[in-house]
């Protein structure tokens, strides 16, 4: 393939998958939940009715109705409210705990494929022995040893998720690295940073995407996990996981407490599934 | 044959030398200092001079790592800050509940998804097939304690079927403690179902369309043990690595349903651990469960080497 074929390519092979991602009706599904929960999360002070801290001591434990879309929880504070704020925590925790682990996980992904040798050894020692540790248990030892914050489950989660990224990288990066137009970047001397960030990282790029789209998806689950055991967002701060804490003490007094906020949990959780599963297979470059 | 598994026993020491640096190195590195956790509220300057010594926190880092290594080594993780019991007797006691909760939720959820993966692909592209994917991936994106919080609503309170929570060990009340661990172990299995039915799916998918089931099935064999004798062996390779490899995802999951269902064990251990900053105890159920991992993992190579006539003899 000429060297212009070979630029030419990528944009042929993205425009082929977003035809295919936009046939996949379980994959444009899981986009508009994901679509919809950032809406609202974007446009919480708009949509909702009361301010998600005042409590009202006429008003505790409401069940749902035309007043509360939602009911009330046990300060009387509206449901519906704290929920909208609460996809923010979610969705920002999901978001920036990814996001860390890509970018401390990549490089080093990067490196250990690339360099080889003693570079490779240590980084997959390091890696294997994170991996070791189930990513949960990692995340609520970190986050223990940090301080409850949602900041802090946010990193701590992070970093519970970067070996994934170093391990993906890495294979990817030795596949890659074998290529003919790698080969003739080194070749014609080109240093071996310009070599990862220009011609390398590109073409490991698509299989971390899609893995950071699943690993939001556990990433907003950890951190509603680590909410619910009270190491991340903190009261009266809310947080979908947060509300479960407290709507477990009122599971048959106000059972809408917990319905509800795990709701929002499982349906934003099902859509970046749902992304992910989609992406993966528009870019499968099997198929193409 | 027991050369290969020896030899993935020694791949497995520096992985296990490296977590335990890297537990002990945790709490070194992070901020928190557990010496103020146990000299108490007066924080007595003699006290604390006196548990420095102790605990060796004057040493460098090398000296401290190989002192507690040695310890650990020989079953001494310490005492927990909090109550000074030693945390292996902590874990002895907890470790049981926590594997009868593990056990069952696997056995659970091979019932459940590796059936459920055969006849969606046997099935594929019918409703069967998409039914059993939309529950597989809603299995996957529910949040298990919202689920345990659920069933305990419906089932519990509602119908006033099964206990909404406590532990009776299997010892006492076989029947009752089977009663009691039942639906935790569902909540635990449903995800680890949902894996299993994918996998079981697509390696049967690829399994179904070789040359080998067809000649199968062109000898006239029935579907029955074409599917379950022929196909399901050679697909079984792949399940039998994923449910070892998810123990550590069942363990992390225990935590919560542990707490959603107030049952003693591994799980509420390290979270009650966590909020009194008792250290010791964390360290020792990270490590453990680390252990108990790479453990998993060597019985998947060997099974992997068991299963497959092929990986017996190196290349």
């Amino acid at each position: 393939m000429s060297v212009q074929a070979e630029a030419i390519a990528p944009r042929r092979k993205l425009g082929r998958s977003a035809t295919k991602f936009l046939s996949n009706r379980s994959a444009v599904f899981g986009g508009v939940l994901v679509a919809t929960f950032i809406l609202l999360a974007l446009f919480a002070p708009l949509l909702a009715g009361y301010d998600p801290f005042a409590t009202s001591f006429t008003s505790i434990r409401k069940p749902p109705s035309a007043e509360f879309w939602l009911g009330t929880d046990e300060l009387g504070r509206d449901i519906y409210t704290r929920m909208l704020y609460g996809a923010r925590a979610s969705l920002m925790a999901g978001v920036v705990s990814v996001a860390i682990a890509v970018a401390v996980g990549v490089p080093f992904g990067l490196l250990a494929g690339y360099y080889g040798g003693w570079v490779d050894a240590t980084i997959s020692r390091v890696t294997e022995a994170l991996l070791a540790i189930p990513f949960l248990i990692l995340a609520i030892a970190l986050a223990a040893f940090l301080g409850p914050s949602l900041t802090n489950a946010m990193i701590a989660i992070g970093l519970s998720a970067t070996p994934i990224f170093v391990r993906l990288t890495r294979g990817q990066t030795l596949a890659v690295k074998t290529e003919d137009y790698v080969e003739g970047a080194r070749a014609i001397g080109l240093p071996n940073v310009l070599i990862i960030i220009r011609y390398i990282f590109p073409n490991v790029l698509p299989p971390i995407v899609v893995q950071a789209t699943i690993t939001i998806a556990t990433a907003i689950i950890a951190e509603a996990s680590l909410s619910f055991l009270g190491l991340g967002q903190q009261p009266p701060n809310p947080s979908w996981g947060s509300m479960l804490n407290t709507a477990k003490n009122f599971m048959t007094q106000a059972p809408w407490m917990s319905i509800f906020p795990g709701g929002a949990i499982f349906l934003v959780v099902l859509g970046f599934n749902l992304l992910g599963d989609g992406l993966r297979d528009a870019l499968d470059p099997r198929d193409n | 044959m027991l050369k290969i598994i020896a030899r993935r026993v020694f791949v497995a020491i520096p992985t296990l030398v490296l977590v335990t640096l890297i537990v002990f190195g945790l709490q070194k590195i992070l901020p928190g200092d557990p010496l103020l956790t146990m000299a108490g509220e007066e924080r007595d300057p003699q006290v604390l001079a006196f548990l420095r010594e102790k605990y060796r926190l004057d040493d460098p880092f090398h000296v401290q790592y190989l002192a507690w290594l040695g310890n650990v080594l020989t079953g001494d993780f310490g005492n927990s800050l909090r109550t000074g019991v030693p945390v292996s007797t902590l874990i002895a006691q907890k470790l049981p509940v926590t594997l009868q909760l593990a056990v069952m939720a696997i056995i659970m959820a091979m019932l459940i998804g590796i059936p459920a993966g055969i006849i969606a692909a046997v099935r594929k592209g019918t409703v069967t097939d998409y039914a059993a994917n939309a529950v597989a991936l809603s299995g996957m994106s529910i949040p298990n304690f919202w689920l345990g919080i659920i069933l305990i609503m419906i089932v519990s309170v509602q119908w006033r079927l099964l206990p909404a929570s406590g532990y009776v060990p299997l010892t006492e009340d076989p029947l009752q403690s089977l009663r009691t661990m039942l639906m935790p172990s569902f909540v635990l299995g449903t995800a680890l179902a949902a894996y299993l039915m994918r996998h079981t799916r697509s390696a049967m998918l690829g399994v179904l369309t070789s040359d080998y089931i067809r000649t199968a099935r062109a000898k006239g064999l029935l579907p029955k043990t074409v599917i379950l004798k022929h196909a399901l062996r050679n697909a079984l390779m792949p399940i039998v690595t994923l449910s070892t490899l998810l123990f550590g995802e069942l363990l992390a999951g225990a935590v919560l349903t542990e707490q959603v269902f107030t049952i003693p064990g591994f799980g509420k251990l390290i979270v009650d651990a966590v909020f009194t900053r008792d250290y010791a105890v964390v360290q020792g159920v990270v490590l453990c469960t680390a252990v108990g991992f790479i453990f998993m993992n060597l019985i998947a190579d060997v099974l992997y080497i068991l299963i497959n006539p092929r990986l017996r003899h190196p290349q």
